[in-house]
């Protein structure tokens, strides 16, 4: 029952807040939604903490008969094992602390039971996924994820650029879930079946075998994984489909936080997990998802240097991260892959609730060039943002205490090590160097925004603050006209805009704010030397997972026994990130300046974001409007009908007689034909 | 319940109803039409509760030779129950969806949609081949009354288009029904003409020339045209018809007669289906995405939806047939909800043009929470009926081959890509005119009317089973009759020799 009540209650909320809304107020709304979830996190920690223990096993709860056809069979069901203990106990905290955060960051927001309607409706969504027993239920979840996620970002619906983006979330999702469809469809011919032990048992029998598709003959296990994978790269913003996440930071902040960083972006993540048993059987599988994890972690990183956007800067962050996952999973450290999801999900989050303070202290400014010096100003949030940058950058000293990166990232780092081929060369080498860019674009942030002196004057939103803060009620809904970051100049530089307070006094945010930084800091700070024990050592891990997820003893015993230098490697980029950050944006503000004098090009390429929006507009979205004009002036109207009924109009036309007689009644010609057609069938029928 | 003839009282309501409408003002048509199609619904209910699952194949059979050559032969399977039980629900909705919106000629126009349920229905219940035929042309006639009465200003355009297809698909196929009888002996009775193997060679003509009638219904392309230009001038009333129950006609017909009737010839000619369908699936969405005139665009995404039912009856397996008929029921119910939700925008302003609309949400809260719960449904969102039934359909494709699947699929992408963008310009962003911001929210008639049919869409995508159990029996059988006919796919599994998973490099054990 335990079970059901986790994930069935956020849904109940969800209906009770979206159907009651305006009947029922906002305080009722909230309180039943955010209720909710901390019951849900209440049950959720016990479990999680029982298979840490070893006192809880796998279990699995049938809910409802779904879809039952011929020998597919599919069913609501609810499994857990220690996989989705973690996944629970993410997403439960998570989304509790977002909901608490919300009562503050959304204080004065007029759809505020929708809101909170649709977080509720998130985590129940994401809540079947995780504890989906086979692919379609799975595929429900990661659905329902998408949805919210749509409903999320496109929340401030008046704003044409969060319309924008949430429906670019939702058709960039769908073309990973093409792949996700076919995958599951591959799945079910080559096993029969759908559920996800049955699959996971049959796999390895199936590891060699050829399958048609597309007129050639592939492997069957690769094919499977390849397809499947695509999905995860949708879902999990990975490079070629991650257009969308940067673009989601439209969407309110603690919808960042909760879903475009903490939990739903780490679906694909836990779906490769999920099937590691069958990702195993194919090396060319595992080969392209190290790949694909290595290039998303250096190319987000490299993007993410240069930002002015906060969120965007740690939107970035999030895709490089989640590359690290991808990595890890590829060289099969599934352990390290969902240790750092578990821990990225605490300092991420934090720092996103933490962002969003900050943009609430700032009045929405959310341009890092008119920040400055506010370290004083909001000291609670700085120092949640500390620690939240200590876990990311991963400072720690072996042997004594790490903020919780330390232990996740540097256990990734040591596995594309130690997995020994050219591909795991490559990822460890592209991870050591984004943890140097890591460090940077962190520390960028932090001394942009807390350190130096004020440059709030300049900011339009602040002048809006000032200006309105005679009037009685301010609109603190960022609309669209005040977007203004594209009018100013993008090749403006913190050093060069004027600093000053312009008289604004930035508040520290409500308790309802900070309580959830508080919590989520100590994740941060502990989450990693609490939990390695359970999800990476070599001894320990294989008891926690029990099976759950592919967990090779003998690769966490390399890791481990990996030289010095292989281990010290992070630690030492990432104070080389720091000092470079410290250099440029502390001591000499004005080397940024000079760097992108200097290197412009290479700046505009990652400014722009290597242009991949502008290459997908040319490419994808010009030639479906150019198309579906031409099919339907050129094809539908031009031929189909040009030779079709309008010529045989025209035809008929010709003859006089028949003319009339269609203008004025075809109704009683047809009507007429086909009483012809009956009585000649019935006179030939008689006459037989 | 013996004895009862019960199918014969569920067509004689709604055309008694369509009689007495006709002799009252347009007041008490409006109550009597309502009171008619109710009365039928509530009938419907009984006999889908009286139905034997995994009892006989044809049940309520009622035969009787009183029209001389032909016999009043009616019975039904499970199949026909769920596409009767589709036309019974969408036909109340319709009447209120005409309620007010219909000021002229009121009491012709209730008795024109009575008339016609009783048409369709019988399609569904007919057992002879010649009754079903009458039945599958008359239906039409009210419908192109409907457009060309009640329509819009191109509506004799478009009936006209409606006619000249839908003649040519009905001549040819009349021709083939006469060849078939002839080829029994004066047999008319469906249930023999299902046993009866017809020579290969006569099989491929007589399918091709049931194939022109089908498609031309479906609409498949390229013979889909008619169907925007119908939509776009029917009263809101007469597209949820058309879109819910006319365009299932042509489903049910490939299911009842080509496929059973002549297995080998669907095999042989597979290609033809699976070649048009997927040029719809692609053509039509991305015309659908360009259109400016939202009831043109649910037009063009019905045909690339119907293509889905099509590509499924043709895989020859139980997923793609299940699934093609669970897209015939939910989609009869989404694109009827989808042109009820512009019908009720267009009641209020009197334009489908799409740039009218916009930032609706702000005035509109509850009729923009249906319209997004049927957009889901209609981009096939899993928990919606929408997603059950394509996904059934797709899979079962997989099997018959990747190719046709891997086409297909994309269809998901293009299907969210026009429907979300027709939501984003109605629902979200700024009101653009003044006008569409004053517009009121739904009246309790329009959310009577949107919120069953949203019920019966979650539950389709909860618990399919209320759907799918009933037809099971009736696929099975079909199966059955064309499993010596089906077609291999592509997959061809080939296990390899010693099965010893040995991933050569990257392996770590």
């Amino acid at each position: 029952m335990t079970v059901q009540l986790i994930v069935f209650l956020p849904l109940l909320a969800a209906i009770v807040a979206g159907l009651g809304n305006r009947m029922i107020g906002n305080f009722a709304a909230k309180l039943v939604t955010t209720g909710a979830l901390f019951v849900s996190l209440a049950l959720s920690w016990p479990i999680f903490l029982g298979f840490m223990a070893g006192t809880e096993h796998s279990q699995l709860h049938p809910v409802l008969a779904w879809i039952h056809s011929g020998d597919l069979h599919v069913d609501w069901a609810l499994r857990v094992d220690a996989l989705t203990s973690v996944m629970l106990v993410v997403v439960t905290t998570v989304s509790a602390l977002v909901h608490l955060y919300s009562w503050g960051y959304m204080a004065e927001d007029d759809s505020q039971p929708r809101f909170f309607a649709y977080l509720s409706l998130f985590t129940f969504a994401m809540l079947m996924l995780v504890t989906a027993d086979n692919l379609v239920q799975m595929f429900f979840g990661w659905e329902g994820v998408g949805l919210a996620s749509y409903l999320l970002i496109g929340f401030w619906y008046y704003k044409p650029s969060a319309n924008a983006a949430a429906m670019k979330a939702f058709i960039v999702n769908r073309v990973g879930d093409f792949g996700f469809s076919l995958g599951i469809f591959g799945t079910f011919l080559v096993f029969g079946t759908v559920s996800i032990p049955a699959i996971l048992a049959a796999a390895p029998g199936m590891a060699g075998s050829t399958i048609g598709f597309l007129g050639h003959r592939a492997d069957t296990m690769t094919l499977l994984c390849i397809l499947l994978f695509i999905g995860a790269m949708g879902k999990s913003a990975q490079l070629g489909l991650h257009t969308w996440l940067p673009d989601a930071m439209e969407g309110p902040t603690p919808v960042s936080a909760l879903i475009h960083a903490a939990t739903m972006v780490t679906a694909g993540v836990f779906m490769v997990c999920r099937l590691s048993p069958m990702f195993e059987t194919s090396a060319t599988a595992t080969g392209l998802v190290i790949f694909v994890g290595a290039a998303t972690a250096l190319f987000a990183a490299t993007v993410g240097t240069v930002q002015n956007d906060i969120k965007r800067v740690i939107a970035y962050s999030t895709c490089s991260q989640l590359g690290y996952m991808f990595m890890a999973a590829g060289v099969g450290a599934y352990g390290a892959a969902m240790f750092h999801l578990f821990t990225h999900a605490f300092f991420k989050a934090l720092l996103f609730l933490g962002a969003g303070s900050v943009i609430h202290a700032m009045h929405h400014e959310q341009d890092m060039r008119f920040y400055g010096g506010l370290r004083k100003q909001i000291p609670l949030t700085f120092w949640a943002m500390m620690a939240g940058t200590l876990a990311i950058t991963g400072v720690g000293v072996e042997g004594v205490f790490g903020f919780a990166g330390f232990y996740s990232k540097d256990a990734i780092i040591e596995a594309a090590y130690a997995h020994g081929s050219t591909l795991g060369g490559f990822a460890f080498a592209v991870g050591v160097f984004a943890a140097l860019l890591t460090s940077f674009y962190s520390w960028r942030l932090i001394f942009l925004t807390f350190f130096g002196k004020p440059r709030w004057a300049a900011s339009e939103h602040i002048q809006h603050a000032l200006h309105d803060a005679h009037g009685e009620h301010h609109d603190e809904r960022p609309d669209a006209e005040d977007a203004g970051h594209d009018t100013r100049p993008h090749e403006a530089h913190a050093d060069e805009i004027p600093t000053g307070t312009g008289g604004y006094h930035p508040h520290e945010s409500p308790w309802t704010m900070l309580v959830p930084l508080g919590l989520l800091s100590i994740g941060a700070i502990f989450a990693g030397m609490v939990f390695a024990h359970w999800f990476i050592e070599p001894e320990s891990a294989p008891h926690f997972w029990a099976g759950s997820l592919a967990f090779s003893h003998e690769l966490a015993e390399r890791a481990h026994q990996a030289p010095l230098l292989v281990k010290l490697a992070p630690a030492i980029v990432m104070i080389i990130g720091f000092l470079i950050a410290l250099q440029a944006y502390v001591r000499s503000t004005d080397m940024p300046r000079r760097f992108v004098e200097q290197f412009g090009l290479l700046y505009a390429f990652l400014y722009n974001k290597w242009y991949f929006d502008e290459a997908y507009d040319v490419l994808f979205v010009r030639p479906a409007v150019w198309l579906g004009r031409l099919f339907w002036k050129k094809g539908d109207e031009g031929t189909i009908d040009r030779f079709g009924p309008d010529g045989a109009a025209a035809i008929v036309r010709g003859g006089n007689v028949l003319t009339a007689r269609l203008q004025t009644g075809y109704l009683y010609t047809y009507a007429l034909v086909m009483l012809l057609g009956l009585a000649a069938a019935v006179t030939w029928v008689m006459a037989r | 319940m013996t004895g009862v003839p019960i199918l014969s009282i569920l067509l004689a309501v709604p055309m008694l109803g369509a009689v007495a409408c006709l002799l009252v003002p347009a007041g008490a048509a409006r109550w009597i039409a309502l009171g008619a199609t109710l009365l039928d619904l509530l009938l419907g209910i009984l006999l889908w509760s009286q139905y034997q699952i995994g009892g006989p194949q044809w049940q309520f059979v009622e035969y009787s030779r009183a029209f001389g050559p032909f016999a009043w032969a009616l019975g039904i399977d499970g199949i026909a129950l769920m596409l009767i039980m589709l036309s019974l629900f969408l036909m109340p909705i319709c009447i209120l969806a005409s309620w007010e919106s219909v000021t002229r000629r009121v009491p012709e126009y209730m008795a024109a949609f009575l008339a016609m349920e009783t048409m369709m229905l019988g399609v569904f219940m007919a057992q002879d081949i010649f009754l079903f035929y009458i039945f599958f042309e008359a239906g039409l006639i009210p419908m192109y009354l409907i457009i060309g009465i009640w329509g819009g200003a191109e509506r004799i355009y478009a009936s006209y288009k409606f006619f000249l297809y839908t003649l040519l698909g009905s001549v040819l196929m009349l021709i083939a029904m006469l060849w078939m009888v002839n080829f029994t002996g004066g047999d008319t009775y469906i249930p023999h003409l299902l046993a009866t193997d017809f020579p290969r060679q006569a099989q491929t003509w007589l399918w091709l020339a049931f194939f022109a009638s089908f498609a031309v219904k479906m609409p498949m392309w390229p013979v889909h045209t008619w169907l925007p230009d119908a939509h776009v001038q029917a009263p809101t009333a007469g597209s949820v018809i058309l879109a819910g129950v006319l365009l299932k006609l042509g489903g049910y017909g490939f299911v009842r007669f080509s496929l059973p009737m002549f297995p080998e010839a669907s095999a042989q000619l597979v290609w033809i289906v699976f070649g048009l369908s997927l040029v719809a699936i692609v053509y039509t969405s991305l015309v659908a995405l360009v259109q400016r005139d939202m009831k043109k665009l649910i037009a063009y995404s019905s045909v690339a939806h119907m293509a889905f039912v099509t590509i499924g009856i043709f895989t020859f397996n139980r997923q793609g047939i299940e699934g093609a008929l669970v897209v015939m029921l939910s989609h009869g119910l989404v694109s009827g909800a989808l042109f009820l939700c512009v019908g009720v925008i267009y009641d209020r302003l009197h334009t489908r043009e799409i740039d009218r609309y916009g930032g609706l949400s702000n005035n509109m809260p509850a009729y923009a929470v249906l319209f997004l719960l049927f957009t889901m449904a209609s981009v096939g969102l899993p928990g919606t009926g929408g997603f059950v039934g394509e996904f059934l359909a797709l899979i079962g494709s997989y099997r018959a081959s990747s190719l046709v699947a891997f086409v297909a699929t994309t269809g998901i992408i293009l299907g969210a890509a026009y429907m979300l963008y027709l939501y984003w310009r109605v629902a979200y962003g700024t009101s653009r005119n003044a006008d569409a911001a004053a517009m009121p929210d739904l009246t309790l008639r329009e959310l009577v009317s949107l919120g069953s049919i949203a019920a019966v869409v979650l539950w389709m995508g909860v618990y399919p089973e209320s759907f799918l159990a009933p037809m099971r029996q009736d696929v099975g059988l079909l199966l059955a009759r064309v499993e010596r006919a089906a077609p291999p796919g592509d997959a061809a599994l080939v296990r390899s020799a010693h099965a010893a998973p040995a991933p050569a490099e990257g392996a770590h054990h």
